[in-house]
């Protein structure tokens, strides 16, 4: 079983991203499973949510402590100990910034990370800073768990049409970043994302 | 046909399929998502009930308690404060023989304020004369609903579904929602009885007073129905599983033992707790020497079929975990297994209240304690 942990802020789509990632793998014919960390819904505070995938049913209800893969959707909560809570050095980590792996090293000394300008690539397709679905393009292209045709599936199934075709061409601009050997990248549209030295970036559509 | 859904997703889906003429309930706070997609369906044309957003929980209950007197099929759900303010009115459509089904959320009670999970909400209702049966998953969620209307038709009980707040209700999965076709032929329509109905062509009276002669009479009856209704709910079940073909096996008992014979440890637990239980002994491979009992219906309790069970499995000792608690006594379920088991066979543990997380570190931990330590008195396990 694969256990995916998701930090995010109110407002940023955090539960909605571990839906879709647990109905991709539903599409892809395996059990799956996706719940919210269920707080007080306010915009802006820290919230969890958690997804499941395995070959087998899921029964298990407790929340994600020990994840193999961690989604930080807002990197000023990488200091938090909940955000840091049952990570080994098998947990990947993608983590929405313009920074490189590098800066974050200290303190996920020895995890493999990805990080994806996912706020810039939001500004500069859907012109808004909603994140989510480029994040979870972002984790499809580096967890090799999901067929981006499914997620595609998902994506069409949850949004209408316009919003659906923008969040495709965002989420083909991160999967195509983050796995440039991949013989898949989505039928969509996207955009280059160029990284200078882990400091300057650019989105060009 | 297998679909991703959110619990409380799947289980309006049901409720559609079983096609109730009224649905009424108080949309606020503890209400859950079940109730927002009924509306949707109404709105969209999917449905055609007549859908009612009383003033309170206690209206909801007293509009599907007249409907369902009127010769209707009603469902309404709540949790939490909803059903203790329905409470009133459970216990006369119980009284008043009424096929009313009901889902209960399982949610906490105030105070404090807590919007998460336990199962305090329904325990409060407990005496009201349903019958009450809970899911340990969306997909039997999703099944006892169905069941459900034809076991209260049947037998003129009203029924109330348990599954966990949040940890069902808002948790997205894999759930089979069935054919319409073969709901229709599972669940025909609501047959009515000249006289046994309200009808203006044929006016009757119910719920009058009752003297101090005939009222113990007729709490008799129906407690004396409720029991009766065991062998509706076995029957109705082995006819659910043969229908719809299910392929999980599900057993058609009250209640469901796993595990091995003779094994050190008969743990019994109700709701979405047993698929973490399940979890866990199957990945610390401990399933050879504790085995699960899980309490599909609570009312009618099984007693019987408890004391069956542990005859023939025979377990050196028995934890109970209870998400309620009779506050002065210890847990709920726990006191109801004691009456079946000699004296310091039963320890008892109150888990997870008001949402708070049980791990499978937390279950392999009750089940080192209840093999160390067999006090029989109630124990928080709080960490």
């Amino acid at each position: 079983m694969i256990e995916i942990r998701l930090h995010g802020r109110g407002g940023q789509g955090t539960v909605t991203a571990a839906e879709l990632i647990a109905e991709a793998a539903h599409l892809d014919g395996k059990f799956s499973q996706a719940f919210p960390s269920f707080g007080i819904e306010r915009r802006g505070a820290p919230v969890e949510a958690y997804a499941r995938i395995s070959d087998k049913p899921i029964t298990l209800h407790s929340k994600i402590y020990k994840p193999d893969y961690l989604i930080i959707q807002d990197p000023t909560l990488v200091n938090m100990d909940e955000v840091r809570q049952g990570i080994s050095k098998e947990t990947f980590i993608v983590i929405n910034t313009e920074k490189s792996p590098a800066a974050f090293r200290k303190i996920f000394e020895k995890n493999t990370i990805q990080t994806i300008p996912a706020t810039q690539i939001a500004l500069a397709i859907l012109g808004k800073p909603i994140i989510n679905t480029i994040l979870l393009g972002a984790f499809a292209g580096v967890c090799g768990l999901l067929d981006p045709k499914s997620l595609t599936t998902a994506i069409t199934a949850r949004f209408k049409k316009e919003v659906a075709e923008k969040n495709l061409k965002a989420m083909n601009t991160a999967y195509c970043h983050c796995n440039q050997n991949s013989e898949y990248c989505f039928s969509a549209e996207k955009c280059e994302v160029a990284v200078d030295g882990g400091q300057n970036f650019s989105v060009t559509c | 046909m297998k679909k991703f859904l959110e619990g409380s997703r799947a289980i309006a889906e049901t409720v559609k399929l079983c096609r109730p003429d009224v649905v009424a309930a108080y949309p606020i706070t503890p209400q859950t998502h079940i109730l927002e997609n009924l509306a949707e369906f109404k709105a969209q044309g999917q449905a055609d009930f007549k859908y009612i957003k009383p003033e309170s929980e206690m209206s909801a209950a007293s509009v599907v308690l007249g409907a369902s007197a009127a010769g209707a099929r009603v469902y309404t759900a709540s949790a939490s404060q909803g059903l203790l303010l329905m409470t009133e009115v459970l216990f006369n459509i119980a009284g008043l023989n009424l096929p009313v089904v009901l889902t209960c959320a399982n949610r906490a009670i105030s105070a404090p304020i807590n919007i998460w999970n336990d199962q305090q909400d329904v325990m409060t209702a407990r005496d009201a004369g349903w019958i009450m049966l809970f899911a340990e998953d969306n997909q039997e969620a999703s099944d006892l609903h169905i069941q459900g209307y034809k076991i209260a038709e049947e037998t003129n009980l009203p029924v109330m579904i348990s599954v966990d707040g949040f940890s069902l209700t808002h948790t997205f999965g894999q759930v089979d929602i069935p054919d319409q076709k073969l709901v229709d032929k599972f669940l025909p329509r609501r047959k009515l009885v000249s006289g046994e109905f309200l009808d203006p062509k044929n006016p009757v009276s119910i719920g009058g007073i009752s003297s101090p002669e005939s009222y113990i009479l007729a709490r008799k009856k129906l407690h004396e129905n409720l029991i009766a209704s065991k062998k509706n709910i076995k029957k109705t079940a082995a006819e659910f599983n043969k229908l719809f073909k299910k392929q999980s096996a599900r057993h058609d008992g009250l209640v469901e033992y796993t595990g091995p014979k003779n094994p050190k440890l008969m743990i019994i637990a109700m709701g979405s707790i047993l698929g973490t239980i399940r979890a866990t002994f199957n990945e610390k491979k401990i399933s050879d020497k504790v085995g699960i009992l899980k309490i599909k219906c609570y009312r009618p309790f099984p007693d019987a079929e408890i004391s069956k069970i542990i005859l023939q499995v025979r377990p050196k000792h028995v934890a109970v975990l209870d998400r309620a608690i009779s506050l002065g006594q210890g847990g709920i379920l726990a006191s109801e297994i004691k009456n079946l088991c000699p004296i310091g066979m039963v320890s008892n543990f109150i888990v997870g209240l008001g949402g708070r997380d049980v791990t499978p570190e937390h279950i392999e931990k009750i089940v080192k304690l209840s093999l160390t330590d067999k006090t029989c008195t109630t124990r928080f396990y709080d960490r």
